[in-house]
């Protein structure tokens, strides 16, 4: 009874979508306060409806209730619960509900907080949030429905993929889909936008927590599976420009230059039209992103059952989503004019060049990761673009992005002093040079490279203080106010110089573990030792284990420094005897400088195990550097001008620009 | 109206020198990075020139493989035509088996052994990788063709 009922609340709920995807837009052209009204109630009432289909199937998962196809095929009684639940939206189907329910709680959310805005323009973004609803409904519903029944009910299940059996299940897809999902409401906010034919910096302030709250969570969804993959893979590395983590990639990178294109759009009414087209590709990378997933076009380790149908129902919902808002963008950007002209040394000219930058980032991303593709389609040739190629491509767009952040944070909008800013980094710039002297003394296998990374590392924190220190004026009023004045800063600023400062620790993280990462693989007996950096570590012993559903091989690791002892260590070769595969867990005993990684390997003819021993330094650096991102945003979101009624958009000061202005510079 | 066009120059030459410097960026990387795809019967034939990044699919031939010190194995692969011998330091997939389609990445050494800096298996045993089930489908092609020729 439970599934049916749940089916048919995703049943009602698509009914729901599509009057608050029409309805309300009719209200708005006609000022029907009724109709207006409508957007925010069916917000509500299909949050209600998603919270109890969803529930339903996590219910049935928990119960292992097997006449469920969907349970039958990814669940087992032996699983323990953590996983009976987490598995949930470890397949395609159910973590398509899970997407669908993060729709309708981003349109309940905005349906709660959006008080600040018009009614009109409320509903009409509702209403657009209300048509990709429909759209990933009817997904849901007639290519990939969880509450499909099996008759006669099998007794038990065939389990969950073993690699998915791990905690980070319970985190990476809920965060990565916020993200994902968040983008939809800013795509929303950019459509209504084009509707309405009005941009300006009251639309702005609505639309900037939106994309930080989504951004954040991208963030931090992408930086959790780059976490799990380091400890579930086994192979050492963090990133692999493996075609799904880049299709999570590309939605940050332009969601990145969307949350700073939209402070010069508030700040200088400025940038509109860029930054309305950023908000529809950024959702446009989402919908990619899940059409790389769940097509079967590409095989990863996140590759879901493949089923063409599903892929083309996904490129068309992308098709839709990006040739109507486009349309409309054509009829309406002449609309969009700047009111704020700007000299090329400014803000402005800074946040350009960040997005030019970005933007060309994301080309150089998206073109690796479809190229095989349409060679393949065209040619028939199979090739793959790995690790190398982005390598030296995002790399070198991203040196000179980083070179010209801080100077950017110190010019003023308008126009900016360049020779003032650069002074102002010089203190940045000793900060720069004393790290790269730092990387160079420290590690003898440090190149130019490492150096130029801790350089630029140096060169970020310096900066992120320097625009602290002069927007409480340094200079400029006496010293003793300085503190008074550096706790009086609003939140944003600070919001700025923490994610700025993140980007340098993350930097640091990179250098250093890929510079330095020593990596030995040799065959071990009971009592053997081998050096790894500095570190000794003996293989004490190797028994069986049994686990609530898996027999493992586990390998006890003895590790020393100068014979103290730092940490015992366990790696297992797991087999799960019900899915009939096997897997590795590896071993890592981790401080904020180093990492060491143990994993064994299978025991060969002589008696002896193959193991495979890492030494990653400053590792936890990237995840922290991302940490500090994420915290940043929601730092920034936290700033009272966003919470307090915005002030009065500067109309006025719009229509008394000059008759016939340029279109908008970065159209 | 002046600064806005010359703004508006600018704007537009700097996007365009940075087109052009990702482009140059993407093509030469493009040129060096690549790993095409290839199958036992194309190493062995002589198709391929030595060193240069491949993915070489195949299915692992029956007690073929050898394990020898500090993580060195050896194994040959097959397309059912032909088979070459992989060398890889490092630890087997949990799901390497005897039997199993593969996909090695590496490169031809002058010698004419396939030296792997990283073999892949799927975690799903029923699965076969794609590369995998292309190079089976070469060789079954090369086949006929040879049985057509003689």
């Amino acid at each position: 009874m439970i599934p049916e009922l749940a089916h048919l609340a995703l049943v009602i709920a698509f009914g729901v979508a599509l009057v608050q995807s029409t309805l309300p837009l009719a209200g708005a052209a006609r000022n029907d306060a009724g109709l207006i009204g409508l957007a925010s109630s069916a917000a509500w009432a299909q949050f209600v409806l998603l919270t109890f289909s969803f529930g339903a199937l996590v219910h049935l998962y928990m119960v292992s209730d097997f006449s469920i196809l969907n349970v039958y095929q990814n669940s087992h009684d032996s699983k323990p619960m953590l996983y009976k639940i987490t598995g949930t939206w470890g397949n395609h189907e159910g973590s398509l509900l899970l997407w669908v329910w993060v729709l309708t709680l981003f349109g309940a959310a905005l349906a709660a907080f959006g008080k600040s805005m018009p009614a009109t323009f409320k509903a009409r973004v509702l209403a657009v949030q209300g048509m990709v609803t429909v759209a990933f409904i009817a997904f849901t519903l007639f290519t990939s429905n969880p509450f499909e029944r099996l008759d006669p009910a099998p007794l038990e299940g065939t389990g969950l993929n073993p690699l998915l059996q791990d905690p980070g299940l319970a985190f990476h897809p809920p965060m990565l889909y916020i993200g994902y999902v968040g983008f939809s409401i800013t795509f929303a906010f950019a459509v209504a936008a084009l509707i309405e034919g009005r941009v300006d910096p009251s639309w702005a302030r609505w639309i900037r927590p939106w994309v930080l709250i989504a951004w954040s969570s991208l963030t931090l969804g992408i930086a959790l599976g780059s976490y799990w993959a380091y400890y579930e893979l086994g192979w050492g590395g963090w990133w692999f420009w493996d075609p799904v983590e880049n299709a999570s990639f590309l939605p940050w990178l332009a969601g990145t230059a969307l949350l700073h294109s939209i402070i010069v759009v508030e700040k200088r009414d400025s940038l509109k039209s860029w930054t309305i087209l950023l908000a529809i590709f950024t959702f446009g990378f989402s919908l990619l992103g899940t059409f790389l997933v769940r097509s079967g076009v590409l095989t990863s380790v996140h590759a879901f059952a493949v089923d063409p149908d599903r892929g083309m129902f996904i490129l068309l919902i992308l098709a839709v989503a990006l040739v109507g808002p486009l349309l409309l963008f054509a009829w309406r950007a002449p609309q969009m004019r700047a009111s704020g002209a700007f000299q090329p040394i400014s803000r402005e000219g800074a946040l350009i060049m960040n997005n030019l930058l970005l933007a060309a980032a994301t080309g150089v991303v998206l073109l690796g990761t479809l190229y095989p593709l349409f060679l393949e389609l065209v040619t028939g040739e199979k090739i793959s673009v790995g690790p190398p190629f982005f390598n030296a491509t995002f790399i070198p767009l991203m040196v000179p992005l980083l070179l010209i952040l801080p100077i950017g944070t110190l010019l003023a909008w308008k126009r900016g002093d360049l020779r003032r800013s650069l002074r102002l980094m010089s203190l940045a710039a000793v900060a720069a040079i004393a790290l790269a002297l730092v990387a160079a003394f420290t590690d003898p296998r440090s190149t130019i490279v490492t150096a130029l990374g801790f350089a630029l590392a140096g060169w970020l924190f310096g900066g992120a203080v320097m625009d602290l220190l002069q927007r409480a004026g340094i200079g400029r009023s006496s010293w003793a106010r300085l503190p008074a004045r550096l706790v009086s800063l609003p939140g944003s600023a600070y919001a700025a110089a923490v994610a700025h400062t993140g980007v340098a620790v993350t930097v640091i993280g990179i250098t250093a573990s890929s510079a330095w990462q020593t990596e030995v693989i040799t065959s071990m007996g009971y009592g053997d030792s081998q050096r790894v950096a500095g570190y000794n570590v003996t293989l004490a012993h190797v028994g069986p284990v049994q686990g609530p559903n898996w027999i493992a091989n586990e390998g006890t690791f003895e590790v020393e420094r100068d014979g103290r002892h730092i940490a015992t260590l366990t790696s297992d070769r797991r087999h799960y005897p019900v899915e009939g595969t096997s897997t590795t867990e590896v071993g890592i005993t981790s401080n904020l400088w180093r990492d060491v990684y143990v994993v064994i390997g299978e025991q060969t003819g002589d008696g002896l195990y193959v193991v495979r021993l890492y030494h990653n330094p400053l590792v936890v650096w990237i995840w922290l550097g991302t940490l500090l991102m994420a915290v940043a945003a929601v730092v920034s979101m936290a700033d009272r001008r966003f919470r307090v009624g915005a002030p009065e958009p500067k109309r006025a000061k719009a229509a008394a620009a000059p008759a016939a202005p340029a279109p908008q510079a970065g159209s | 109206m002046r600064t806005r066009k010359r703004q508006r120059f600018l704007l537009v030459s700097l996007s365009l020198l940075l087109l052009g410097g990702a482009t140059a960026l993407i093509l030469t990387a493009l040129e060096e990075n690549i790993a095409f795809f290839a199958g036992p019967a194309e190493l062995v034939n002589g198709q391929v020139e030595p060193g240069k990044r491949l993915r070489l699919g195949g299915l692992v031939v029956d007690g073929s493989v050898l394990h020898g010190a500090n993580g060195e194995v050896r194994f040959h692969l097959t397309d059912e035509l032909a088979d070459i011998e992989v060398r890889y330091v490092g630890i087997l997939p949990d799901l390497f088996r005897e039997g199993q389609g593969i996909v090695a990445i590496g490169m031809l050494s002058p010698e004419g052994r396939f030296d792997a800096s990283e073999v892949l298996a799927k975690h799903d045993e029923g699965y076969m990788p794609p590369e995998v089930a292309e190079a089976l489908e070469r060789a079954n092609h090369l086949m006929r063709l040879q049985e057509a020729g003689s």
